[in-house]
């Protein structure tokens, strides 16, 4: 007689990253307490794309999926880093802001909607320019006018990773969770390569870019929350989590002296070692908050 | 960027349901099909590669030669190939027919 | 023109304000100075060259890691000043190269950073005061976003020289496998695309677009001018919502704007289905 083995973990882990944003917003949200809205049946598309020759997408990029999680009113926004790198333009933008704002209408009213983003992204889709720059610093505002009543938790997953002007959208969040493949970064090593040259950052070097960009060394040197495996199951715990937790005692961009501080500190005659952000910057994540 | 049309007149077959699947990436494309409420299939293609009107013909005229179902098919395309245009469609009728 | 890159901000800076040096302890690049704007006083914000900087790459007026953090701390001094009483404007005076483009800046989160100075400006609006953008120059991507795109109102000078875009042309048509001459034929079939300040003035974004006489050197007439135009803003921003929806309301914004604004509105229908 054998006793049953069982199964390794791995065999019974399901890939977040190999999802695409519909199937990433669904795996977070309480089974069968969601809706989509301004779905790809609506056909609110692009404009801009097909007078240059480029397909649009039906939903233009964007997922919005409404509903609870762990109970609690929740929005989850999702960008989809299949189409156009995640790009933003007029109307995935303009979707972004809209289910923001009306989740704060939501708080105001006394219901209190938690949002989630899904930053698949490269930042401002350039066939649209300037309206996905404006659409950007519309999150923002968006963004800070939810803060006030819930949390914005982001999550970047990978393979695209968070780049470009919507890493300011990351920035403001009030949780950011991050597996070990993404990347958070305002520029990409590609575009500092072009604008400063090779020997600033050589973007073929890809272990240079995550030891810089990397999910591991944003948590480890407290820009990012936690650092989660691939997995839809550990990744919707973590997301459930922050939900339950509410809004942190403060969010990191306030916290402006600790950061004056933390730049003036720093030794900049050479470039910086990412490693030694780790000891100085992570001994508290945050003023008054030891985790 | 190209607007194609086609119509399958003998695709009678009510359904019930909707489905959307695929992502417009480079070589991919989306597929959004729903009942049409009337005989016969109709579809439109949206895509960013011009020429190919002969090679979709000949995908679609094989998918409803299998398929009867009464929908009004979309598609955003960007490249894919008639293999994966296939693998799109017979996605999309397993949503419907689940 | 880029040889006047990122000076018209300095000029403006020191011909509304009187000042041309930074606060004590700020670096080189951000200058803050309070200063009359009709009956009361304003802040006045701008990021400026500064070849000193310890930062090799935020050296030619980009918002790099140092001005963004004092970016933040200066307009967040003005909101703790005005906490308990009128709440003064907050004028970001615009004429920046971008971003600061670095390796010490991506290891050192410079997402982060210009997140900060961002919520600063948006967090002074969200209280009451009126933050007015003045784009002298230059106001691209990344460092529009930090310092002048959560304002209430946004003025430009009307001048070849001002461009507001999420990319320098040359960038832009590197990354896009355009040459230059294509993307301004480009722009001029696509009104988000162009890198002339007329057609963004057709995106409904701008409050009011200015005919300077010889923007370069200000004069006491122009002088005039433009703080007649500050003061017009302050007054419209203080008449408005403390949001950015007037960015939607504007006749060429429901014009070129469309296909966003009939995305919220379906938004808006489909939210309450419940």
């Amino acid at each position: 007689m054998s006793t049953p083995i069982a199964a390794p973990a791995f065999v019974n882990r399901h890939s977040f990253i190999e999802l695409d944003a519909r199937a990433r917003a669904q795996s977070l949200m309480d089974p069968g307490s969601w809706r989509e809205l301004v779905g790809p049946f609506d056909r609110m598309e692009s404009p801009w794309l097909p007078l240059q020759g480029i397909a649009p997408q039906s939903d233009d990029g964007c997922v919005v999926l409404k509903g609870t999680i762990a109970g609690a009113p929740s929005v989850v926004i999702a960008l989809e880093g299949g189409f156009q790198a995640g790009s933003m333009g007029e109307v995935s933008g303009a979707k972004m802001s809209a289910a923001l704002d009306l989740a704060t209408q939501d708080s105001q009213n006394g219901k209190k909607t938690t949002a989630i983003l899904l930053l698949e992204t490269g930042g401002v889709r350039l066939q649209e320019a300037n309206l996905g720059l404006a659409a950007i610093a519309e999150v923002m505002a968006s963004i800070l006018a939810l803060r006030e009543h819930a949390p914005i938790i982001t999550v970047i997953a990978g393979t695209v990773g968070c780049f470009g002007g919507l890493a300011l959208a990351a920035g403001l969040s009030s949780y950011i969770v991050m597996t070990r493949e993404a990347r958070l970064g305002m520029n990409g090593p590609e575009v500092i390569e072009q604008e400063s040259g090779i020997e600033e950052f050589d973007a073929s070097d890809r272990g240079l870019i995550w030891a810089i960009n990397g999910g591991e060394q944003r948590v480890a040197m407290g820009v990012a929350d936690e650092l989660v495996l691939d997995d839809t199951q550990k990744i919707s715990a973590a997301v459930q989590s922050y939900v339950k937790a509410g809004l942190p005692q403060v969010h990191r961009s306030r916290q402006v002296e600790l950061y004056r501080q933390r730049m003036a500190a720093l030794d900049t005659s050479a470039q910086i070692d990412p490693l030694m952000l780790r000891q100085s910057w992570n001994s508290k994540t945050r003023e008054g908050d030891t985790r | 960027m190209e607007l194609l049309e086609f119509d399958y007149p003998s695709a009678v077959r009510r359904v019930a349901r909707k489905a959307h699947v695929g992502v417009v990436g480079s070589g991919d494309m989306e597929v959004l099909m729903e009942p049409a409420g009337q005989d016969g299939a109709h579809v439109s293609i949206r895509t960013s590669v011009n020429g190919f009107g002969g090679s979709w013909k000949a995908v679609l005229d094989r998918f409803f030669s299998r398929f009867d179902g009464a929908v009004r098919i979309h598609i955003n395309d960007a490249g894919a190939t008639p293999g994966s245009v296939m693998l799109r469609l017979e996605q999309a009728v397993e949503v419907i027919e689940r | 023109m880029s040889g006047q890159v990122a000076l018209r901000g300095k000029a403006w800076f020191e011909a509304l304000t009187g000042r041309n040096s930074p606060l004590e302890g700020d670096p080189g690049s951000v200058l803050t100075a309070d200063a009359r704007l009709g009956n009361e006083t304003a802040r006045f914000l701008c990021v400026v060259p500064n070849p000193a900087s310890r930062f090799p790459c935020a050296r030619q007026g980009e918002v790099g890691l140092e001005e963004a953090y004092t970016l933040a701390m200066r307009v967040r001094e003005a909101m703790e000043q005005d906490a308990n009483g009128n709440k003064r404007p907050v004028i970001a005076i615009v004429d920046l190269k971008s971003q600061a483009y670095g390796r010490r800046e991506e290891t050192a989160a410079i997402f982060l950073a210009t997140a900060t100075a961002a919520d600063a400006y948006a967090s002074a609006r969200m209280k009451g005061h009126p933050v007015i953008a003045l784009v002298v120059g230059q106001a691209i991507s990344g460092g529009f976003l930090t310092h002048g795109y959560q304002a209430n109102r946004i003025l430009a000078f009307d001048d070849s020289s001002v461009v507001i875009h999420a990319m320098h042309k040359e960038a832009a048509a590197r990354i896009t496998l355009r040459s230059v001459a294509d993307l301004d034929r480009l722009g001029h079939q696509i009104a988000p695309m162009s890198y002339d300040i007329h057609d963004f003035a057709k995106l409904g974004l701008l409050h009011a677009l200015l005919h300077v006489a010889d923007p370069d050197t200000p004069s006491p007439i122009t002088v005039a001018q433009v703080q007649k135009a500050l003061m017009d803003a302050v007054a419209d921003a203080h008449a408005g919502s403390k949001d950015l929806s007037n960015r939607l309301t504007s006749e060429d914004a429901r014009a070129m704007r469309k296909a966003g604004l009939a995305a919220r509105a379906r938004m808006q229908e489909q939210w309450r289905h419940d």
